[in-house]
């Protein structure tokens, strides 16, 4: 009950004129992000964040939140129109979608697309109400074993869930914590990897990283496949939208698992890119027109759109509750409270009670005024989406470097940004996920300082962090996702050959 | 800047980039040990020194790298994917080099300039609009940029000559 006051309180700070047109500018910037290659929720919050700067931290976040939820509506507008994924977790729309553009019934896929993705968000959003706090109050008792536990988890579950080379993931989230560790040690002083180069002193900021890694990194691919837009024209009018939504009741079971799927996998940061894929794969599964999904099944664009949206919403929780982000757009926006002045953490809920509940009260609220948003304005976003590539391209860089250097009114952070945009190009060729070396980046302190200060305690034992049955089980909990490959390898192993492909 | 004078060969396999970048990665992770090392990787009479976090993390760095490099030579036989092709190399340098240029202008005249510049030209040369519309794309966005940042956020951008020469 005490939630539900607390959400209501939230309503009426979010419900001012003020603060509700920040929320369609952030959702008609955030579709434009996420229909535009090159610019996604990570690194099109980044490059926002400086001109929120001046905003009160509320409006700030109710603004960059709904920048987010734009973004995620958005990808889904270019898989189905163009068959180009605007972002990585709309590729699992493309299968069903754009088979159904081709066949005309492109507004039947966006209204379809739209509504699961409004319901997978709403029930993350009711998820997140009520779970929150019970979260946050129980992460007041952490102490720095119990918080490093976590982090652990955090980054053992990219390598326990992740589909790439376990190494490489591994590789790419360390380098995340070298670069973490670039600069003054917060406890010593002592300047570390900056090899005598006094630019290095404040280290490397993570949002030039992300819209380096993202921004650049993405442009560069891009060009590579010399994008020739062709896209299906979407017409969207009341009575395509009324059809749809009459189809959609057919889909409920298809809808709960992929709602289920899409907020743990938002919940540990696995992200919303894996929680479409297998959404989509557990509906193919579980459908009874399972082997006609590919072919233009509403099903099949429902069920990557529930749980993308379902898992980027979630990915909120960790952020807000723990401090600790499930995805880099998650990062980002907590790179954001920290500019402000809010440490994330349990803390938020006791000290910041209006921020917290106006921004929940915001993402009910954001989530609408996406839905009607993204119903009434696809025309204006598919035309965006035909501007060619050569003025788009240029465009980005400009605003990518714009936003490198607004990070720290810095000029090196603009060669920073391009040095990242070269690693990003290469690392996505060779299948080293970005995404851990972006939480490393942004997290590399705070574990290492829980880290430093659990060895403190057990002074250099390694059992702190099987001290008690709850740091016990987090820790043992990441070890096993992080050798899960491994264990996953013995046990297809030990299965009698033969019975072990169709069994799985 | 350190990667890239492997994407210029032009057609080379994708396994052999693997692994130059495995080596890269873990000359990475020998200087961050080494300057860990330097700073002291173990204990101090107040604790855990400086190094001490960095000094694993490194660790791991060189770990994973050297299993990345030798599953890439498991498979050096096998593996004949290509990298890039030279002409997609050709359309990456078509965004990659101008970009670069433009930062370089950043660097000396302010953001503004090159910023119209390089949209015209690159409008003009790789997408081969007409003079008129590139130069109109190009100061529409430098103009806007200018509106929004110096006068409406008071953010300051990189400014030059021009900038001066108009009181700003």
């Amino acid at each position: 009950m005490e939630e539900l006051n607390a959400l209501l309180h939230g309503f009426s700070i979010a419900l001012t004129p003020a603060n509700l047109g920040l929320m369609f500018v952030g959702i008609v910037l955030g579709v434009i992000i996420g229909v535009l290659p090159g610019l996604g929720g990570a690194n099109g919050v980044a490059i926002l964040l400086p001109l929120t700067f001046t905003m009160s931290p509320t409006s700030a976040i109710i603004m960059l939140s709904c920048i987010y939820w734009g973004a995620l509506f958005g990808g889904a507008i270019t898989s189905i129109l163009f068959n180009i994924p605007g972002e990585p977790w709309s590729v699992a729309t493309t299968f069903d979608g754009y088979p159904m553009a081709q066949q005309g019934r492109a507004g039947e896929a966006l209204t379809g697309a739209f509504t699961s993705s409004f319901i997978g968000a709403l029930v993350a959003v009711l998820m997140f109400t009520f779970l929150a706090p019970l979260i946050a109050s129980f992460a007041l008792q952490f102490g720095p074993p119990e918080f490093f536990s976590v982090y652990l988890l955090t980054f053992c579950s990219f390598v326990g869930t992740g589909k790439g080379n376990p190494f490489k993931i591994i590789a790419s989230m360390m380098l995340g914590f070298a670069m973490a560790a670039v600069g003054i040690d917060i406890v010593t002083g002592q300047l570390r990897l900056t090899f005598g180069f006094t630019e290095l002193l404040s280290g490397f900021h993570f949002l030039v990283a992300v819209i380096g890694l993202f921004g650049i990194g993405e442009i560069m691919l891009s060009m590579e496949e010399g994008l020739s837009f062709s896209g299906h024209s979407a017409k969207i009018n009341p009575k395509i939208v009324l059809e749809t939504w009459k189809k959609l009741p057919r889909y409920w079971a298809t809808s709960i698992r992929s709602c289920i799927i899409g907020c743990w996998m938002g919940i540990i940061p696995g992200g919303a890119t894996p929680a479409s894929f297998m959404s989509y794969g557990v509906a193919r599964k579980m459908s009874r027109d399972g082997d006609k999904f590919g072919t233009g099944q509403l099903e099949g664009v429902v069920a990557p759109e529930t749980a993308a949206h379902a898992a980027g919403t979630s990915a909120l929780l960790p952020m807000i509750t723990l401090g600790i982000p499930g995805s880099p757009t998650a990062a980002v926006l907590l790179g954001g409270l920290l500019i402000w002045g809010l440490q994330p953490g349990p803390l938020l809920f006791v000290e910041q009670k209006d921020f917290v509940w106006g921004l929940i009260a915001s993402m009910y609220l954001g989530n609408i005024a996406g839905l009607i948003v993204v119903l009434t304005m696809v025309p204006l976003f598919a035309a965006i989406l035909r501007v060619p590539f050569p003025i788009i391209a240029p465009v980005i860089v400009v605003i990518c470097a714009i936003g490198a250097f607004t990070v720290k009114n810095n000029m090196l952070d603009v060669w920073f940004m391009m040095m990242f945009g070269v690693v990003g190009y290469i690392f996505k060729k060779l299948d080293y996920p970005l995404a851990p070396m972006v939480l490393a980046l942004v997290l590399g302190d705070a574990a290492e300082s829980s880290f430093r200060q659990s060895m403190l305690i057990s002074q250099g034992g390694l059992t702190v962090f099987w001290s008690n049955w709850l740091v016990g089980s987090l820790t043992t909990l990441a070890l096993a996702l992080l050798f899960w490959p491994l264990i996953s390898a013995l046990l297809a192993r030990l299965r009698p050959p033969g019975a072990g492909g169709a069994a799985a | 800047m350190a990667h890239d004078h492997e994407s210029a060969q032009a057609g080379a396999r994708t396994i052999l980039v693997d692994m130059v970048v495995a080596v890269l990665i873990f000359a990475l992770g020998a200087l961050v040990a080494y300057d860990s090392y330097r700073l002291g990787s173990g204990w101090a009479s107040d604790g855990p020194q400086a190094g001490y976090f960095p000094f694993y993390i490194s660790m791991l760095i060189c770990i994973s790298s050297t299993a990345v490099f030798v599953q890439g030579l498991l498979r050096l036989g096998s593996d004949k994917k290509v990298f890039v092709t030279r002409e997609q190399l050709k359309q990456v340098m078509v965004i990659l080099l101008p970009s670069t240029a433009y930062v370089v202008g950043v660097q000396l005249i302010g953001i503004y300039v090159p910023s119209a510049v390089f949209i015209g030209l690159f409008m003009r040369i790789a997408g081969k609009y007409s003079w008129l519309r590139s130069a109109a794309v190009g100061l529409a966005v430098s103009v806007s940029a200018f509106v929004l940042f110096e006068i409406w956020f008071k953010i300051p951008l990189p400014k030059g000559p021009l900038e001066r020469l108009l009181g700003y």
